[in-house]
């Protein structure tokens, strides 16, 4: 072996710049919040915000798939149980199954959404192929004799089967709406369930916050406080008296000084987080921070900002972080506000855009102008922060808004019960989901897309009416 | 005759009865597929006959229906028996000692997913089917798994059994009649090789 001076200089740059390496991934992998430079591929939209914090999925290592599924379950666990599965686990766990298990494992989430892999990655992070249900619906067609010749790749197009939540989809539903109006007699949306079954929740404080009107008398602020919040120019307090809060026993301490994890808090917050609102609105945050809104606060990163948003957004939103009162604004929690106008500060896509030049922004205006009903206008949040029925335990259900605006998104389909079947025919529905230009453009027109499955559903109906008089 | 824990058994069926001197024995695992049956028919019949033909036939206050959550109404007794089966999965889980499936299947499936699959499935609902008062045991492998496969006959109690079943749009038998099997309970312990 040769070793003269100008390999020995070499070496030793080589070797120093491998250690610097070494320490740098040590560090980066230990340490560091951005772990990008481990991604084996670009993240899809569901998780590029958390992308940099690679154990919010990966706990054990990074090859376990079991403790990726806890991972998977942790965020969106009660979105596939709520309202309800059409393919538990328990199916699959049954025996009789094994060899189903044996050609697709769909005990794991990730089977047919794997992360990293752009090239293979369809519509709501699908990564097997579309044809996946013939796994263990081979011979559909003998049940079913008008699937008689379609491909199964076609289960899942627009408006026809959802694997996790098929309520909309299944054919006595769509029997039951057949023969509907584009526009139904009564198009209002269900109105909020909070204040009416509140004995009922379990999780609110109410020896702290006995419901009663709170008048300025009521202000329970430290005084320090108060000399800036008395001021003549301050409308805190008058933005307080309006809201539900001071209607219903919640004054300044208990958002400035909540109780967290069971302990009163000792210092004044001048800023209170989603910490503070879940003492009281539990429910709500639990699915803020599930969705795109709230996902890295979830897990202890900073919050959200438009800049970090694969959708256009308007630029001088782009530096905002968000939290609860990004959208609710304190102190005057204006819900009106909170379901159109700071939408429309951050999303600048086609779809927001067009928003205010659609009919359900004239029946919004309507309704904030006092000149329609509560619950006949339509605005951002009445479909994308829906009011729901929603099993908030075990034995209680009440109609709450869905913070995740995730939740009811993609497959489109998913809106249909939460959000279009409030003021919509059925028919109606599917074609108008089902057509791209008309979701662009926000739903200005009706649909030009038409969709076999009330089609299909009518001939079915004739198959079993004629099958009862042959009886 | 395979041997199992007695514990296994009496969690789920017989604890309270039973000293811990006792529970040192062992049962045979028909005994268990045969406990574990003997609750979960009798919990059927009481549903079946308490709660759903009580309040539907006899006071006429409320709906069972295949569709509980859309029409506002109970739940059919063949989907409360399976609702409990998904839930033993889920909660058996945590409890490596306690393993057990079970189903409700028929030769004559409103869901074609509960036809029989498996070899044992097919001849057990064939058996108990053609012979009225026996149950069916064999042992079969699935998957990398050995288990001992026990069928027993579920017969059309009720008028509303048959009515129900005679004119669902899916069924593939129309005249079914009362005291008829109409399908079986499959009960599945996993068993050494």
């Amino acid at each position: 072996m040769i070793f003269n001076t100008k390999n020995s200089t070499s070496w030793f740059i080589w070797t120093g710049l491998m250690t610097a390496l070494i320490i740098y991934l040590y560090v980066v992998i230990s340490e560091g919040e951005d772990k990008s430079i481990f991604m084996p591929g670009p993240l899809t939209s569901g998780h590029h915000q958390i992308g940099l914090n690679c154990n919010a999925c990966h706990k054990e290592s990074y090859s376990d798939r079991e403790s990726m599924q806890v991972s998977c379950i942790e965020c969106h666990g009660d979105q596939r149980k709520k309202p309800f599965d059409f393919h538990p686990k328990a199916k699959f766990t049954d025996p009789r199954n094994a060899d189903r298990l044996d050609n697709i494992n769909a005990l794991q989430c990730i089977t047919c959404h794997t992360e990293h892999q752009p090239s293979i990655t369809k519509e709501s992070g699908v990564t097997q192929p579309m044809d996946f249900c013939i796994h263990c619906h081979e011979d559909i067609a003998s049940e079913r004799p008008s699937h008689e010749g379609m491909e199964f790749n076609s289960c899942a197009n627009a408006g026809c089967h959802n694997y996790h939540d098929n309520r909309s989809l299944y054919t006595d539903y769509l029997i039951k709406h057949l023969d509907e109006k584009a526009n139904l007699d009564k198009q209002v949306l269900p109105e909020k369930e909070f204040l009416n079954v509140i004995d009922e929740v379990m999780t609110y404080p109410h020896s702290l916050y006995p419901v009663k009107k709170l008048g300025v008398k009521d202000i329970d602020a430290p005084a320090y406080i108060l000399t800036q919040t008395q001021k003549p120019d301050n409308t805190i307090h008058e933005d307080w008296l309006s809201t539900a809060h001071a209607n219903s026993g919640v004054s300044c301490n208990g958002c400035h000084m909540p109780e967290l994890d069971g302990k009163n808090t000792e210092t004044w917050l001048e800023k209170p987080d989603h910490k503070a609102c879940a003492s009281c609105h539990n429910m709500e945050v639990k699915h803020f921070l599930n969705g795109k809104h709230g996902m890295r606060k979830k897990l202890n990163m900073s919050g959200m900002t438009p800049a970090s948003a694969r959708l256009a957004m308007k630029k001088e939103s782009l530096s905002k972080e968000l939290n609860c009162n990004t959208c609710h604004k304190a102190h005057r929690y204006d819900l009106k506000k909170a379901a159109v106008d700071v939408c429309l500060d951050c999303h600048d896509d086609k779809h927001s855009t067009s928003y205010v030049s659609s009919p359900h922004y004239k029946l919004w205006q309507l309704e904030i102008n006092g000149q329609a009903e509560q619950g006949t206008g339509v605005s951002c949040a009445s479909c994308h922060l829906p009011r729901v029925n929603y099993d908030v335990s075990d034995w209680l259900r009440r109609v709450l808004v869905q913070h995740n605006q995730n939740a009811n998104l993609k497959p489109n389909e998913k809106m249909i019960r939460s959000v279009c079947a409030n003021c919509h025919g059925l028919e109606f529905t599917l074609d108008s989901l089902a057509d791209k230009n008309l979701i662009q453009n926000n739903f200005n027109k009706a649909p030009e897309v038409h969709i076999q499955t009330m089609d299909m559903a009518k001939k079915e109906l004739l198959r079993r009416n004629k099958n009862r008089s042959d009886l | 005759m395979k041997k199992i824990s007695l514990s296994l058994a009496l969690s789920v069926a017989l604890s309270s009865q039973l000293t811990p001197a006792v529970a040192e024995n062992t049962v045979s695992v028909k005994t268990m597929a045969d406990a574990l049956h003997l609750v979960m028919d009798s919990d059927r019949a009481v549903y079946t006959k308490k709660i759903v033909n009580r309040l539907v036939k006899k006071e006429k206050v409320i709906k069972a229906s295949e569709h509980f959550e859309d029409d506002k109404a109970l739940v059919l007794p063949a989907q409360m028996f399976r609702f409990g089966s998904e839930l033993v999965s889920s909660r058996a889980e945590a409890l490596p000692d306690v393993n057990f499936s079970y189903s409700l299947q028929s030769i004559w499936p409103i869901n074609k997913q509960n036809a029989p699959k498996t070899k044992a499935e097919k001849e057990g609902l064939k058996y108990i089917a053609d012979n009225p008062g026996k149950n069916y045991y064999a042992e079969e492998k699935l998957g990398k798994q050995n288990y001992y496969t026990a069928v027993y006959a579920d017969v059309a109690v009720a008028p509303v059994c048959v009515s129900c079943h005679n004119k669902h749009p899916d069924t593939p038998k129309k005249d079914f009649k009362i005291g008829e099997v109409m399908g079986g309970v499959v009960i599945r312990i996993p068993i050494d090789g």
